[in-house]
């Protein structure tokens, strides 16, 4: 592939559904984030009991979105986007770490099957893999709690469920902190937020794809 | 006012001048006149399912001399109920409790009124019987000795003298007699109440269980007079705006035994509660089921959650000593003897109901120091059930607050729930060489050794334990108490239970209780902690990234 000559095109990268998703997905945080930390005593803007309802409520809104994604993921494809890959990652890595401040450019070029650079998909992977299911498990085991409180030693068990959950939900909250903070290397905030918005993004294709999307989807590109 | 309060009393004068022959009588005897029927008869509180018609039984249309002479009249059709009744806690005061004391009033002393012995024919005027008036001894034992009128008594106007061993009072009624709610007492028609016998209502029961320690919610701080005719906020149950329960729609009754007892609590219930199933237990749950709240509403599948840890009364009995009674939270009897400039006993009043603007007394030279609570938020500590007296005899420890009745439970052994109690806390005598609780000689206007005539600790010591039976060094002193009394009664409307927000909070109610997660409760724990750090330290980074790049960008490094 790279002895070819690629050619940087806007493409559609994001379908619909995967801006509604994404951006679904960032309120329904957010709030669960604001709820949770309510009820965790952190602060007290949400009185308790509107609190836990909310954020039971906002949360089975986000696990059937949740659902669907998933369904999506699988059907279209799409979830090998987030496999995670050794190759490139110390460039990248190297590259946050020094080279933004030497004015280097990204070491990574989006691909059509690549939307993700490899840094960005290990952390995915890790989010997706490890701290996604541990905040959804802890979560729906503490919701229900009075199909298993019968179980021996319910009262450590249901401890050791809440300090995960909790502990998921400030992981994910550095997670958002340094994914936000991340948007504003390199092209700039606006210019990273945009294709989420719109679905278009700088994606280097090769001849061959180029001609197939020219051929077959030619609405997925632009200019 | 005072033109309003000499009208009253003309009217009042002329009422006595028109006054008829039976109203002239009572003046002569110098007694009150009964009470009007307590709403509760009127309104018919208890369902009426009898198919007799008691003021029809020749037996009971006569002029009756004494209360036993009602009851025998009662046994002539009831044959078994003697000996039921003579078998139950209301007559033997006595009771075998699961942790294998011999508990009961007659056994226990607690941090009210002390001990009963010495001061039988006070204390016995509780007592569902006729005549005993020696704690040494065995309850009366002939079958005419059960007082069937005080609980089955529909008029409202029979009663027991306060220090009559469980007689009523009859005409002619001593003046200064009083009744055992401390009314001035008046003369009982014993051939009414007898013939308008019927089961018992709110006012059968609380006439006695309402003004345990001597007065109005002295004792347990969930059972007063406001129950009589409770108002919806104060009980659901007994409200007549609600359920308009009696006291035994809960504490069911086989062959006159109750469910329910402080002594032997059902912590944690698991009724059957299909329909038809037995209703044997007095516990919430044998109505309300384990699960009470919505199931599908996600409100009540949370509130559902608690129902293995929280007693329904920790979170639907907000405070006890709601409805304007209040109750006494201390009661320090070392201080009591102090007599003024005169050698008479003092009586100050210091305490203001804050609901009713009553006064209530804060020291009595018979009965020392106290202090009262209204709408009280309750102690709460997990409960399996059990409660252990520290019993006459039993050897305490001088040098700590001693545990009239010891509750136990933990989160772990599967039986216990968080529960709501008054805890009283008392300093009374004890005997201060074989360390134990002592019985006091308290009351006995004639007697030179109760603490109440004569104000000699010495001598009303002395005579208690002897009364007893027990062994008395010779030496007391005071030491300090504490008693629980289960919180159970006076349940709020829904809307009125304990907010979330005050346990889930920090320094909420139940703050410092073992063995449950609260959320909230501790924002600051150990992975709470962690966590902050956790996005502080990703914060921090992400800023000194940030910093870098600016001064970075500052040196011409910028790619733009």
């Amino acid at each position: 592939m790279s002895n070819r000559p690629m050619k940087s095109r806007q493409v559609n990268v994001y379908p619909r559904f995967e801006r509604f998703w994404h951006w679904t997905q960032m309120a329904l945080i957010f709030f669960l984030l604001f709820t949770g930390f309510a009820i965790h005593g952190l602060h007290h803007l949400i009185p308790f009991k509107p609190a836990v309802m909310l954020h039971t409520i906002a949360a089975l809104l986000l696990l059937t979105v949740w659902i669907f994604v998933t369904f999506w993921l699988f059907t279209t494809g799409t979830w090998r986007q987030f496999l995670p890959r050794i190759k490139g990652m110390i460039p990248v890595a190297r590259f946050y770490a020094f080279g933004v401040f030497k004015g280097e450019e990204h070491p990574y070029h989006k691909t059509m099957w690549r939307k993700l650079n490899p840094l960005q998909a290990a952390t995915y992977f890790a989010v997706k893999w490890f701290i996604f299911p541990a905040i959804w498990g802890s979560g729906l085991l503490y919701l229900t709690y009075n199909f298993w409180d019968g179980i021996p030693n319910s009262g450590f068990w249901i401890t050791l469920v809440a300090n995960l959950h909790l502990l998921a939900a400030f992981a994910i909250l550095s997670f958002v902190i340094v994914h936000v903070y991340l948007l504003t290397i390199g092209d700039g905030f606006r210019k990273h937020v945009q294709p989420m918005v719109t679905g278009f993004d700088d994606v280097a294709l090769t001849p061959e794809q180029e001609a197939y999307l020219e051929q077959n989807e030619p609405w997925r590109l632009k200019g | 006012m005072l033109s309003r309060m000499r009208l009253a009393v003309a009217i009042l004068g002329f009422g006595l001048a028109a006054a008829t022959p039976t109203f002239a009588e009572t003046v002569q005897t110098g007694a009150v006149p009964p009470p009007p029927a307590p709403a509760s008869v009127a309104k018919a509180s208890v369902a009426n399912t009898s198919t007799a018609d008691h003021s029809k039984f020749e037996i009971l249309q006569k002029a009756f001399a004494s209360g036993p002479e009602v009851t025998a009249a009662c046994l002539t059709c009831h044959t078994e109920a003697d000996d039921e009744i003579m078998h139950s806690i209301h007559f033997q005061w006595s009771y075998e409790s699961q942790s294998g004391q011999t508990l009961g009033k007659r056994n226990v002393i607690n941090s009210f009124c002390g001990s009963v012995s010495s001061n039988e024919p006070r204390c016995t005027s509780c007592h569902a019987g006729y005549g005993w008036d020696d704690m040494a001894e065995a309850p009366p034992a002939q079958e005419t000795a059960a007082d069937c009128l005080a609980c089955h008594d529909r008029t409202g106007q029979y009663t027991k003298t306060a220090t009559g061993a469980g007689h009523p009072p009859l005409a002619p009624v001593k003046p200064g007699t009083l009744t055992i709610t401390g009314a001035a007492a008046w003369p009982v028609d014993l051939a009414k109440a007898a013939q308008s016998v019927g089961m018992p209502g709110r006012d059968n029961c609380g006439n006695c269980h309402f003004y345990g320690g001597g007065g109005d919610n002295v004792k347990h701080g969930d059972l007063s007079s406001a129950l009589y005719e409770p108002p919806l906020e104060v009980d659901v149950h007994m409200s007549p705006d609600g359920e308009n329960m009696t006291c035994s729609t809960c504490h069911v009754e086989e062959q006159h035994q109750w469910a329910g007892s402080r002594y032997d609590v059902i912590a944690a219930d698991h009724p059957d509660i299909a329909p038809g199933g037995p209703r044997e237990t007095a516990s919430c749950e044998s109505c309300h089921s384990e699960t009470p709240h919505e199931a599908l509403s996600l409100d009540g599948m949370k509130l559902n959650d608690h129902t293995d840890v929280l007693a329904c009364q920790t979170c639907h009995i907000p405070e006890f000593a709601r409805g304007g009674a209040p109750t006494k939270t201390l009661w320090d009897w070392s201080t009591a003897g102090r007599l003024d400039e005169t050698g008479k006993p003092i009586v100050e009043s210091d305490w203001i109901s804050p609901t009713t603007g009553e006064h209530f007394h804060t020291y009595m030279s018979k009965k020392g120091d106290f202090d009262w609570g209204e709408d009280v938020v309750p102690y709460y500590a997990w409960f399996d059930g059990h409660v252990e007296y520290t019993l006459p005899g039993q050897t305490l420890d001088p040098d700590q607050v001693v545990e009239i009745n010891r509750i136990t439970g933990d989160a772990e052994d599967g039986v216990s729930r968080i529960w709501p109690f008054k805890r009283m806390a008392g300093r009374q005598p004890f005997d201060s060489g074989n360390n134990t609780l002592v019985a006091t000689h308290i009351w006995g206007p004639t007697t030179d050794t109760a603490f109440w005539t004569n104000f000699d600790w010495a001598k009303s010591v002395e005579a208690g334990m002897a009364a007893m039976g027990a062994d008395y060094s010779g030496e007391y002193g005071f030491i300090d108490t504490q008693m629980y009394w289960p919180i159970t009664h006076m349940v709020a409307p829904a809307e009125d239970a304990v907010r979330c927000a005050a346990c889930h909070a920090q320094e909420g109610r139940l703050v410092g209780l073992a063995g449950i997660y609260m959320p909230g409760s501790n924002p600051n724990s150990i992975v709470g902690i962690l966590g902050v750090l956790m996005v502080l330290a990703t914060f921090l980074g992400v800023l000194g990234h940030g910093l870098l790049r600016l001064v970075s960008r500052k040196k011409g490094g910028s790619h733009e």
